[in-house]
């Protein structure tokens, strides 16, 4: 039952994750780097090899909010966005995840107008952190495939929306060579969705009624309790996957990190430079790890303190920016290691803001950089 | 003087990303020539565009240009013409940007009848994303999302926004291009909200998948199907199947937002 290899973009590798989850309901718009997810997706409809309603709705709001009744009806949904869309469902993100709805959707990176571009950033999905959806950020196409599945997994377990996120370009439109899983892999890994609670006049249920304070107070513990929930379901996810698929990411991924001077933390596609740069840097004598952040919501705190305790340094590399305090996983990091006493000296770096190349050399400069000098508390613009 | 269209271009942005055959340049070369008869003061002119193709158009302008958002051209322009009612402002959008992201911005336009003159570059495609139906795609044809053709009834943007309230509302086409022009000069004169819709050609997004492969196909399509409207009423033509009228389509007099706006402000004030 081995997969399939193929060669094809990180979008339509995405579709293809999409394909084996066997959504029922696929609301849509297109906008600039996602469109060819949802081409593929209609391929596949108009081919047979999805039975899927493909909605294509007036703009990202309207299909956002599809998706939430669509799943509240108790079937699989999936959506795929990027940037000024995402910014657009804003309101919705939150509705969806105070609906408990468990949709997929992929995110693909692109800076925010204004000014208008189409480079890779994550700045669009992370700012959408405190929206209550889980957040996975995929270095290959591959890895998003693979994660869609186990975001279908972990959403349904703790019904929360998921969001799969890969950069645009660098990801999205390189072609690589993908293993397909078989389909019985996919779904024995992901049954077919049947939640206890859904819209049905049978059931007689009703969503977003108006609420007094102490309601609200306990749905947003409950919420807050299925965010925690998550991590563990996420590990599981990843363990069964890898058992069955034979590929797992796990939601932190440590890389060469034994005994090292000086750890990269990144996120996306900037891990893949940076393993590059850890090797170079290993060869030539340096102990350098990397420590890539797959799973951003929930922010899996313990885990980074665990991979990052007697560490001398950390340097962040944020592809993306927030203004006024700097890089996002700066921020998180900084958070998550304070009053660790043998935590990291935290450098955090802005590096590819804006979609700018960062080759492996330009890393292995950094990483010289943040050992020779002090952590600033101010991010450091680094091209 | 002679006219040089080239006076109203930022040269440097030149030459422009479209598509080769596609209408668009010509839609612009129409308004700059518009422009050079209204012979407004440069710098009383603001141009606002949305997103997609056609909203390039307002970088290539040497004017004060606003590139806005999908769909959000119309509020960006409303705020600029509420902050200074003596600004001339022009609002360039595609149909899927004026018709279904910010189909509500249209006809709240329309219907305050504020004084935009908006130039609708309608390709009957999302072109830019790649060729998805938008809801000027009439039924029966195909988009990438509608592989088998449409199956969605398109709106007719011109009867929208006399429906809402526009008090000129005129159609042209990119082969019908002296009359677009004299369009676009007339609703900029009219006191109020203004629509021209510039029926345009996208070989690339919608012409190949429609059987229209080349541009000239295209512009012989627009050619042989639409009616002049004064025909129309004069009972020398009619409106087959498929067919679309071109001109002056509606007209009517009603007060214009802004003035109104003022007004209100010296009655509260007893300044009447």
């Amino acid at each position: 039952m081995s997969g399939e290899r193929i060669l094809v973009n990180g979008n339509h590798a995405a579709a293809y994750g999409v394909r084996l989850a066997r959504p029922m309901v696929v609301p849509v718009y297109p906008i600039t780097p996602q469109t060819p997810i949802v081409e593929k997706i209609s391929e596949f409809q108009a081919e047979g090899q999805m039975e899927v309603e493909l909605v294509t709705a007036e703009s990202e709001h309207s299909a956002m909010s599809a998706c939430i009744t669509a799943s509240l009806t108790g079937v699989r949904v999936f959506t795929a966005t990027a940037s000024q869309g995402l910014m657009l469902m804003h309101e919705m993100l939150h509705y969806a995840s105070g609906a408990r709805a468990p949709i997929v959707m992929v995110n693909v990176n692109r800076t925010i107008g204004s000014p208008w571009g189409f480079w890779p950033d994550q700045t669009d999905s992370l700012a959408q952190r405190d929206t209550g959806w889980i957040q996975y950020y995929c270095e290959s196409g591959q890895e998003s495939l693979d994660t869609i599945l186990q975001a279908f997994r972990v959403a349904e377990k703790v019904l929360l929306p998921a969001m799969v996120v890969h950069e645009a370009f660098y990801v999205s439109h390189s072609l690589e060579v993908v293993e397909v899983p078989a389909q019985e892999l996919a779904d024995q890994f992901l049954p077919p969705f049947t939640p206890p609670h859904r819209l049905d006049p049978e059931i007689k249920e009703s969503w977003g009624n108006t609420v007094n304070q102490d309601m609200f107070y306990r749905h947003r513990k409950t919420l807050g309790e299925a965010m925690d929930n998550a991590l563990a379901a996420a590990k599981e996810a990843d363990a069964d996957y890898r058992a069955l698929v034979g590929r797992g990411y796990g939601i932190i991924e440590e890389y060469r990190c034994d005994n090292p001077e000086i750890i990269i933390a990144t996120m996306g596609s900037m891990t893949g430079t940076a393993r590059e740069a850890v090797d170079e840097l290993r060869a030539e004598g340096l102990a350098v790890g990397l420590l890539k952040v797959k799973l951003f919501r929930p922010f899996p705190l313990k885990d980074v303190r665990r991979a990052l305790t007697g560490v001398p340094k950390v340097v962040v590399l944020d592809r993306n920016f927030a203004p006024g305090t700097g890089g996002f996983l700066h921020q998180e990091m900084k958070a998550a290691l304070y009053g660790m006493s043998d935590g990291p000296e935290v450098h955090g770096y802005l590096a590819g803001v804006g979609g700018t190349n960062i080759p492996p050399a330009k890393i292995k400069d950094m990483v010289r950089e943040a050992l020779a000098e002090k952590a600033a508390a101010e991010p450091v613009w680094k091209g | 003087m002679s006219f040089d269209v080239m006076d109203y271009f930022r040269q440097e942005t030149l030459p422009h990303i479209w598509c080769p055959g596609c209408g668009n340049g010509i839609i612009l070369r129409d308004f700059a020539v518009a422009l050079e008869r209204l012979n407004y003061p440069r710098d009383e002119v603001v141009i606002v565009s949305g997103i997609g193709c056609s909203s390039r158009a307002a970088g290539y302008l040497n004017f004060d240009t606003v590139h806005t958002t999908h769909g959000r051209a119309l509020p960006f322009a409303t705020g600029i013409k509420l902050a200074n009612p003596n600004l001339k402002v022009f609002v360039i959008m595609g149909d899927g940007d004026s018709s279904a992201i910010g189909g509500n911005h249209l006809i709240h336009a329309a219907r305050r009848n504020i004084d935009l003159t908006a130039i609708i570059f309608n390709n009957n495609i999302y072109g830019m994303t790649g060729g998805q139906f938008s809801p000027l795609t009439p039924r029966d044809k195909k988009a990438t999302t509608a592989p088998y053709g449409m199956i969605e009834q398109s709106f007719d943007i011109c009867r929208l926004a006399e429906g809402a309230g526009a008090t000129y509302v005129g159609r042209a086409t990119t082969y019908h291009n002296q009359l677009l022009t004299q369009l676009i000069i007339d609703g900029a004169q009219n006191p109020g909200f203004s629509l021209i819709e510039a029926v345009t050609h996208c070989p690339t997004s919608y012409g190949r998948r429609n059987g229209m492969a080349s541009p000239s196909d295209m512009v012989r399509w627009q050619k042989d199907n639409a009616v002049w409207i004064d025909k129309v009423r004069a009972g020398k033509a009619e409106v087959k199947d498929g067919q679309f009228t071109i001109g002056l389509l509606h007209r009517h007099e009603a007060p214009e937002f802004t003035q109104a706006y003022m007004e209100v402000i010296k009655r509260a004030r007893g300044q009447e």
